[in-house]
């Protein structure tokens, strides 16, 4: 743990050496230090006067303490590795709206598991998601309990920024950025602090590119993707470059991508998979699935082997109808189909 | 009483934030009521009252907000403290880029946007650098990247903060920020001898009096002008 009197007697040279990321803290902190590399981080507060200093709204306390924190939070945060990894979540049972205790004597999630949820709008699924999001420890209003690997979990995860327990892929699809992918992937890429960017970026692209039915390319700019295409290169990026090793998802819309591959991605990349779905196709994928019910889980069902030839039956039907798709993309005239 | 300021962009959601947040707080019996702070119109405080809270709100019209807001803030905290409120939340928007109505000791949150662009936090001064609860909203809007991204770049200019992710809409992650609100240990009496944590943007040229004018010889006071490099 470096303190901030340490701090003032480094040379930003040297500081910049040590730890990298301190670059973008002075860029997005307004602090130019271009030239001045050579003076302790003390002389280079010192070299602005008080118009400069008003100007810029510096406090130079508050930005030396803030470096500090800044420089503590990171190399925890690139520290934190293998160890660290969640094999099991376990929800514990609290009670449903009316006050009723769960019906379950505990539901223990493995890595790699996709777990479905299921229940009418309003019935509670973004509480169980808030509580897991929140590793909820008989504090909120289901009194629901969250384990990570079998123990009581670090509170860190409830206020970490950039270690989160959950990254959420939405029904959304849009970017609201103006960036080709290659851009786009660079600039998560920066933030999360991977080394071999380029690597990362190619496999990303690549995966994506296996799940949309249309390809796209790093120069592409994001905003004119197609649903499907933006779909999936969210997908792979979540999938590849999110730390978070819980992935929630609320549906998968079914165009222009391939759903189960998606899965597969996700499940490979050692990720819990929950999803918020009602689409036959994908709540039988998953390996159970949760039923909610008046703000309380009802019950557990593990996925029958019915059901998995249900799915099969499914999958063939979807891929017909995607076939019929990708030939009307191709221009062909539907007539002679059987169905 | 306890006090919390919120600030924010405007549009930025604080409002909705707000809203959802004391849903969770009267749940578990806490009296709370807001100030809201504006400059030209508001019909913020319709929206709080038909909530059912004690409400009052503050125009500053031709004045600075966050002077209006300092200058105010004490009889607003009476106000409160007479109708012995647990918990008053201030609301005031951060107009431009360099307001700051935080109080030392006095809990202060700060309400950005994920659609206001990822370049935002380095323009945001002490507004976000010095608040100790930053809650991103419209996050449902936005890809998985785009929010890390955002949430990066909000670290990197205020490392100490507690971040929070909250969709003002349907409320989720609203039940949390409630839990980091109130606090019984405090009791707040008078913020007489309190003091800003930065100092608000410094202001009254002849503009602030009211000239309309343009031109230097009807500049007086506070006046800056812009480097333009050497004229032809």
């Amino acid at each position: 743990m470096i303190t901030a009197v340490q701090l003032q007697k480094e040379t930003i040279e040297r500081l910049v050496v040590t730890y990298p990321f301190l670059e973008s803290f002075f860029s997005d902190n307004n602090l130019d230090v271009i030239q001045k590399e050579g003076l302790t981080l003390e002389e280079y507060f010192n070299t602005f006067d008080e118009e400069e200093i008003e100007n810029k709204a510096l406090d130079k306390e508050q930005a030396l303490n803030s470096m500090v924190e800044y420089i503590n939070g990171m190399v925890q945060f690139l520290g934190s590795t293998e160890e660290e990894a969640i094999r099991t979540l376990t929800i514990l049972p609290g009670t449903d709206k009316s006050g009723n205790p769960e019906q379950f004597e505990q539901i223990t999630i493995k890595q790699s598991e996709i777990i479905c949820i299921v229940g009418p709008t309003g019935s509670g699924k973004s509480r169980l998601l808030g509580d897991i999001e929140w590793v909820a420890q008989n504090d909120t209003p289901t009194s629901r309990k969250i384990l990570i690997n079998e123990e009581k979990p670090d509170m860190k995860w409830r206020y970490s920024s950039g270690n989160k327990l959950v990254a959420q892929l939405s029904q959304n699809m849009n970017f609201v950025m103006d960036l080709t992918v290659r851009e786009f992937l660079e600039l998560h890429a920066k933030s999360r602090m991977v080394e071999n960017e380029e690597e990362v970026i190619a496999r990303i692209i690549e995966a994506a590119n296996n799940l949309a039915g249309e390809k796209f390319i790093p120069e592409t700019p994001i905003t004119s993707l197609s649903g499907g295409q933006s779909r999936a290169l969210m997908i792979a990026d979540t999938a590849i470059l999110s730390k978070s090793p819980i992935i929630l998802i609320d549906e998968i819309e079914n165009a222009g991508i391939d759903r189960k591959k998606a899965l597969e991605l996700l499940v490979s990349e050692e990720k819990i998979v929950l999803m918020a779905t009602h689409d036959p196709l994908l709540a039988l994928m998953g390996d159970k699935r949760i039923v909610i019910k008046n703000g309380g889980i009802h019950k557990v069902i593990d996925t029958s082997q019915n059901e998995k030839a249900l799915l099969e039956e499914l999958e063939k039907m979807d891929n017909r109808v995607q076939d019929l798709r990708s030939r009307l993309r191709h221009g062909e005239q539907l007539d002679n189909v059987n169905f | 009483m306890n006090l919390i300021t919120v600030s924010g962009p405007p549009s930025s959601g604080k409002t909705s934030v707000i809203l959802k947040t004391i849903e969770s707080l009267k749940k578990r019996g806490i009296a709370v009521g807001v100030v809201k702070f504006d400059c030209l119109s508001t019909d913020d405080d319709l929206l709080y009252e038909k909530a059912g809270l004690p409400v009052k709100k503050g125009l500053s019209g031709a004045l600075c907000p966050d002077h209006y807001f300092v200058s105010n803030i004490e009889e607003v905290t009476e106000w409160g403290l007479s109708l012995k409120l647990d918990l008053l939340i201030t609301e005031s928007a951060g107009l431009c880029n360099r307001c700051s109505p935080y109080i030392q000791d006095i809990k202060a949150v700060c309400v950005i946007d994920n659609l206001s662009g990822i370049n935002t936090p380095k323009k945001i001064g002490p507004m976000l650098k010095m608040a100790d609860i930053v809650i991103i909203t419209k996050g449902d809007i936005v890809s998985q990247a785009e929010r890390e991204v955002f949430a990066s770049r909000v670290n990197t200019v205020n490392p100490s903060a507690v971040i929070m992710h909250i969709n003002g809409l349907t409320g989720q992650g609203a039940y949390e920020l409630s839990t980091l609100l109130f606090d019984e240990t405090i009791t707040l009496d008078t913020l007489k001898g309190k003091k800003l944590r930065f100092s608000m943007p410094a202001a009254l040229c002849s503009y602030c009096l009211g000239e309309t004018r343009i031109g230097a010889s009807y500049q007086m006071g506070n006046v800056r002008k812009m480097e333009m490099g050497e004229k032809q």
